[in-house]
């Protein structure tokens, strides 16, 4: 079981030795020195005026820039690789539009803490604050979604702004930096070479949780009679997947992941209650919504995990694991707060724990709503294609260490929902800021971070058609992606609330004129399939799989299926809805 | 989909109220807002004032006032932030506060801190000498008079303030400029950085 999904990085002091690279002489030389410094082999990004003495530099060193289609598949896919690799992935783009185009993906990032470093070209210094031509207030339309946004103002210090920002991006709780580049600095003269990666002296990183905190909090929930481990996406971040499994098979205490937590804990696992929230399982729903004691690793307790938080866990005493105080209380009252790393908590909680808590009853529970309510769906003979079978067994073909991309919508509950996860690192989706569009591109970040594993994508119609036009860099870069658009033609989840809530007034939802994906595939040079029957569900799959190079798959399926299970916005996780009709009752 | 439907399924009690606090059932507690003084050590350069005044409006903490200046280390300037927050949001205030990368540190400052405000105020000059009196009854003093208008400056705690303004009211008050509090904790403890 491979921890980090990449491709083993090079060994960075090596690159710091190394003195036979020419001298620098631009401030844009200094900043490729300090991304060559940080170890980046990938940049994505968008050329333009501003931004140009940067690739200029770019041009005499080894990493490899992949140009986007639009500057927004950049930051998808700067995202996406650092996902998958663990550190931050960077995106370049130019002034104005350039920079406003990377904002998406920067937001993105934030609500993800996913590790990202953009740097945007700007106007030269004495032109800032003119409205020059593509001029854009980067620093201040970038400053609350990022961990810090820097304005470099100097030729000598701008790679230590980089280095900065970048060793900034992957410490503590990760995060997207940027750094603004105004095309006078990036000109200018500097001999300077940028110091080490470092992060400023103002920020602090917690590592391990106070002693005295970890022994009450062990206790706690080794008394307790219903315990489970709600695991985060922190716990993909620390890299803490294996000492979640060790404690958790160590002291038999039931593991339920948030979405982005998908991975942490493998599903097969007989203590694997899967994901919890809006569209989780029941069993995991149930499991939080009963439990005495709650250990939450890695999670800031988001509104579709939660729903109402007055019924979240009502009965649970919670201990918090997390690396940024600021998360502890702020949605959801922590009574044994624990602040640090999360590798370094659950390897403190090991060794502390004194016993496993008597707890066989509960779990019987837990599997007594496993077979209560199965994730399953209903697939009559005469009907459509249904997209769960889709996922299901595009799930089953391929191998534990297969990324699955996602856009954002229908498909997206249906990929996590059916596809079974066992490796961290593995499930790349975008999932507070919920990102339409995000698929396309962040499947090229993947498979570049991950050149030897099978990447495939689950799109939506709507989704994809958001950053369709990322297509053309995966066939001009030769990547081997699957994707699998799940086309209803509809904005479905839209769709699903307006039935739902809206009495069903589909206002602005439906897309009846969407082209034909396969044939789109085809135009941009990748090869399409049609999938619309059953039947030819295994061998489209297997079809595609097979093409060395990007493949879509248009998959028609059945317009009137919806996400189930579903906790309305805002509702108990207890009181879950498994088919429409349930809805009224909540 | 199989399982009994939501109206069949067992329900826990609940002890959590509308914040996801868990509370006494009998006695669930409900959180006053209360007005707290945050004290933050930040780097002094570009932007940071709009960094944090950011964080404040974005958060939707409800701010008072908020002042800011330099100290007697040039890289280093001092926010005076009064906020009216319940308990948990003043928490949540300082955490976030303190996650910013310029900030260096934060704290809240004891209800006996020592703080100040400096109003200036300026009056109808037709009675310069009343307008004086006034202003020594509040400690303050004339800082600039006209034929036709006086400005006196005031400087004490807020309600001081609010008393002197209102006094003043009576020489038709044409302008009136206030600082917000600055403020520092009593005794020898200072504002360092992990304290």
């Amino acid at each position: 079981m491979s921890e980090r999904a990449s491709v083993p990085k090079e060994d960075q002091t090596e690159t710091e030795q190394d003195d036979d690279r020419e001298p620098i002489t631009t401030g844009a030389q200094s900043v490729i020195r300090a991304l060559e410094n940080a170890g980046t082999d990938y940049v994505f990004g968008v050329q333009g005026g501003a931004i140009m003495p940067v690739y200029d530099a770019l041009y005499d060193s080894d990493i490899t820039h992949v140009t986007m289609a639009h500057e927004q598949g950049a930051s998808h896919a700067a995202d996406a690789y650092g996902v998958v690799t663990g550190d931050p992935g960077v995106c370049f783009a130019t002034s104005g539009p350039g920079a406003t185009n990377l904002v998406t993906g920067i937001a993105d990032a934030s609500m993800d803490s996913d590790p990202m470093i953009a740097l945007t070209g700007q106007v030269p210094t004495d032109f800032v604050g003119n409205d020059a031509f593509q001029e854009t207030d980067t620093v201040g339309i970038t400053q609350p979604i990022t961990k810090e946004s820097y304005f470099a103002g100097d030729s000598d210090t701008v790679g230590d702004n980089v280095s900065e920002a970048f060793a900034l991006a992957a410490s503590g709780r990760q995060g997207p930096t940027l750094v603004d580049l105004p095309k006078d600095v990036t000109q200018g003269e500097t001999d300077r070479e940028p110091m080490a990666p470092t992060t400023p002296d103002t920020y602090d990183v917690p590592e391990e949780a106070d002693d005295t905190d970890v022994q009450e909090a062990v206790e706690a929930l080794a008394d307790a009679e219903r315990p489970v481990i709600l695991a985060g996406g922190g716990v993909i971040k620390a890299d803490a997947s294996p000492a979640l499994r060790e404690f958790a098979t160590e002291y038999e205490i039931p593991v339920i992941t948030t979405m982005p937590g998908i991975g942490s804990f493998p599903e097969d696992h007989e203590l694997s209650l899967e994901w919890a929230g809006m569209h989780g399982t029941g069993y995991a729903n149930l499991a939080i919504t009963n439990t005495d004691c709650m250990l939450a690793i890695g999670t800031r307790f988001d509104d579709r995990l939660t729903g109402g938080v007055d019924s979240f866990a009502p009965d649970a005493e919670i201990i918090h694991v997390d690396i940024d105080p600021a998360e502890i209380s702020k949605n959801i009252y922590a009574d044994y707060p624990l602040i640090g790393d999360a590798k370094m908590v659950l390897r403190q909680l090991y060794d502390a724990m004194p016993r496993a808590p008597d707890a066989d009853e509960w779990r019987e529970r837990c599997q007594d709503w496993k077979s209560e309510y199965p994730m399953t769906y209903e697939m009559p003979d005469d009907e459509p294609l249904k997209p769960q079978y889709i996922v299901e067994t595009f799930s089953e073909v391929t191998d534990d260490d297969t990324i699955v991309c996602t856009g954002v919508g229908q498909h997206q509950m249906w990929a996590s929902q059916f596809w079974e996860f066992t490796e961290p690192r593995t499930w790349v989706s975008s999932h507070g800021l919920g990102t339409m569009g995000y698929g396309a591109p962040a499947a090229i970040g993947a498979k570049l971070a991950a050149p030897d594993q099978e990447v495939v994508c689950f799109d939506g119609d709507g989704s994809f058609l958001m950053t369709v036009q990322e297509l053309i860099v995966a066939v001009r870069e030769q990547l081997d992606i699957t994707y699998v658009v799940l086309n209803n033609e509809a904005v479905g989840m839209v769709r699903q609330w307006q039935d739902g809530f809206y009495e069903g007034r589909r206002m602005a939802s439906e897309y009846p004129w969407i082209p034909q994906f396969d044939k789109l595939a085809e135009a941009f040079g990748a090869r399409g399939f049609r999938l619309e029957d059953e039947a030819d569900v295994e061998d489209t799959i297997q079809a595609a799989r097979e093409y060395d190079g990007p493949a879509v798959i248009d998959a028609i399926i059945d317009p009137a299926e919806n996400v189930f299970p579903m906790v309305p916005s805002g509702g108990d996780n207890g009181l879950f809805a498994l088919e429409e009709s349930h809805l009224e009752m909540l | 989909m199989p399982g009994p439907a939501p109206d069949e399924r067992m329900r826990p009690e609940g002890r959590r109220n509308s914040q996801g606090i868990r509370v006494d059932p009998e006695a669930e507690v409900t959180h006053e807002p209360r007005q707290a003084v945050l004290s933050a050590l930040v780097k002094h350069r570009p932007g940071v004032l709009a960094e944090i005044s950011g964080l404040f409006s974005r958060r939707q903490f409800n701010i008072e006032s908020l002042t800011v200046g330099p100290t007697v280390d040039e890289d280093t300037a001092r926010m005076t932030i009064l906020i009216e927050e319940p308990e948990p949001g003043i928490d949540q205030a300082k955490k976030q506060l303190q996650k910013l990368v310029p900030v260096i540190s934060v704290t809240e400052l004891e209800p006996e801190a020592v703080r100040r405000e400096l109003a200036l105020i300026k009056v109808g000059g037709e009675k310069p000498d009343d307008v004086n009196a006034v202003a020594e009854m509040y400690g303050g003093q004339a800082v600039d008079a006209a034929t036709d208008s006086v400005t006196v400056e005031v400087t004490g705690s807020k309600p001081k303030i609010d008393a002197a303004v209102e006094a003043f009211k009576q020489f038709d008050v044409q302008e009136v400029v206030r600082t917000g509090a600055a403020a520092l904790e009593r005794g020898a403890d200072t504002l360092e950085k992990h304290d």
